[in-house]
């Protein structure tokens, strides 16, 4: 039941981009397309779920037990760059469907930073194991959620009357606003 | 010539996050109050100029191969620098900007000129280039963290503006507002943009 409520918490309460506003820069960049915004989100959950499994255990088995949590944040990002780069080459071996669909997403996501800011949650929330998949996985699936969405809208807005000065990335942020005006509801739900 | 070129090229012409739409997540993050944006602002500046002159003085024995990942190094290296110096002298606004401290090394901006400016030019002009763009940045966290405060809890770097019968508009501090004030200030500058006749950088 506790694990339900961190998965409905970390997907809608505190989306990952609509309130803790990691991973924007992929947001407002891939978003102008459904079927790339939808790739972009797969390869996220994918890899953020990967990345927090490693970091985590490289910060509890590893850093811990040496003293040197001061290191936390260069490891991190070794890992995840590490880690990005291998899941490319090795999709791209094993799979070739899965490598058309995800590749040309994957470097972008070495400096996504919803991938980093998960994994610093995760330690920073001291998740055991169960819980840390549970909420990197539910994270991914938030951000996953909202660009989808977003990109939804986006499609509409280019055919909308949009004033010419907030015309592109204007318009999209103030869209963002009224979307993480509606996330803020869900805030009732789970405390 | 060219010096005062890239000297000033970060402050309107390429000004973050507006222009160069790269480093969103703290210009949203950490802008609901003035301090922090400085402050964040700042710790950005810092590491932007020494990774650009660092980059720049060794681009010509980093091999093409792995120089993402070589850059990535010498980013998380300074900031490392950086989060442990907060910690050290400026312990509250450590707390407060919390892991978007350490989350400075995935801001785009600072890859971002990195790859586009310090990779092909020589240290003095790159050092300049990491000044100017992070000036811009700090201005402009500056700026949008001023008016966040201001209409969402009635105070400017933790002075009260308004006495106590001013009603704030805390939607501005929640994360609608953040989005909303980047957007419309974008807006702005488009705006006036168009009327000087400068070209447009976005679509």
């Amino acid at each position: 039941m506790d694990l339900l409520f961190l998965a409905i918490s970390a997907i809608f309460v505190n989306n990952i981009l609509l309130a803790q506003y990691l991973g924007n820069c992929p947001f407002c960049g891939v978003s102008k397309k459904l079927d790339t915004s939808i790739g972009m989100g797969v390869a996220v959950i994918f890899v953020v779920t990967l990345a927090s499994i490693f970091t985590w255990a490289a910060y509890r088995y590893i850093l811990i037990p040496y003293d040197m949590g001061f290191m936390q944040t260069l490891v991190f990002i070794l890992i995840i760059a590490a880690l990005v780069q291998f899941v490319e080459i090795f999709l791209k071996k094993q799979s070739k469907t899965l490598y058309n669909a995800l590749g040309i997403y994957l470097p972008l996501i070495t400096t996504n930073c919803a991938v980093m800011g998960i994994a610093l949650l995760n330690i920073k929330h001291e998740f055991d194991f169960i819980n840390m998949v549970v909420f990197a996985f539910s994270s991914a699936a938030g951000f996953a959620l909202a660009i989808v969405l977003f990109a939804g809208l986006r499609e509409r807005l280019v055919i909308s009357p949009v004033p010419q000065a907030l015309r592109g990335t204007a318009i999209a942020l103030v869209t963002a606003g009224i979307m993480s005006l509606a996330f803020l509801g869900f805030r009732g739900m789970v405390q | 010539m060219k010096f005062k070129q890239v000297l000033l090229h970060g402050l309107w012409k390429d000004l973050p996050p507006f222009r160069l739409v790269l480093g969103l997540c703290p210009a949203l993050a950490i802008t609901s109050s003035a301090e922090k944006g400085l402050g964040m602002g700042l710790a950005a500046t810092f590491v932007l100029i020494f990774s650009n002159t660092f980059i720049s003085a060794l681009r010509k024995s980093i091999p093409d191969k792995v120089r993402i990942a070589s850059y990535i190094v010498i980013i998380a290296t300074l900031v490392v620098l950086v989060e442990m110096s907060m910690k050290a002298f400026f312990f509250p606004l450590s707390q407060q900007l919390g892991i978007y401290i350490p989350l400075i090394v995935v801001n785009c901006i600072i890859l971002g000129r990195a790859e586009a400016f310090a990779s092909r030019n020589p240290v003095f002009l790159s050092m300049t280039d990491g000044l100017s763009v992070g000036i811009g940045f700090t201005i402009s966290l500056t700026l949008v963290g001023s008016i966040r405060e201001i209409l969402g809890a009635g105070t400017w770097f933790g002075m009260s503006l308004f006495g106590a019968s001013f009603e704030p508009f805390g939607f501005m501090v929640e994360a609608p507002g953040a989005f909303l004030c980047l957007g419309l200030l974008l807006g702005l500058m488009n705006a006036y943009s168009r009327k000087r006749g400068e070209m447009f950088i976005q679509s």
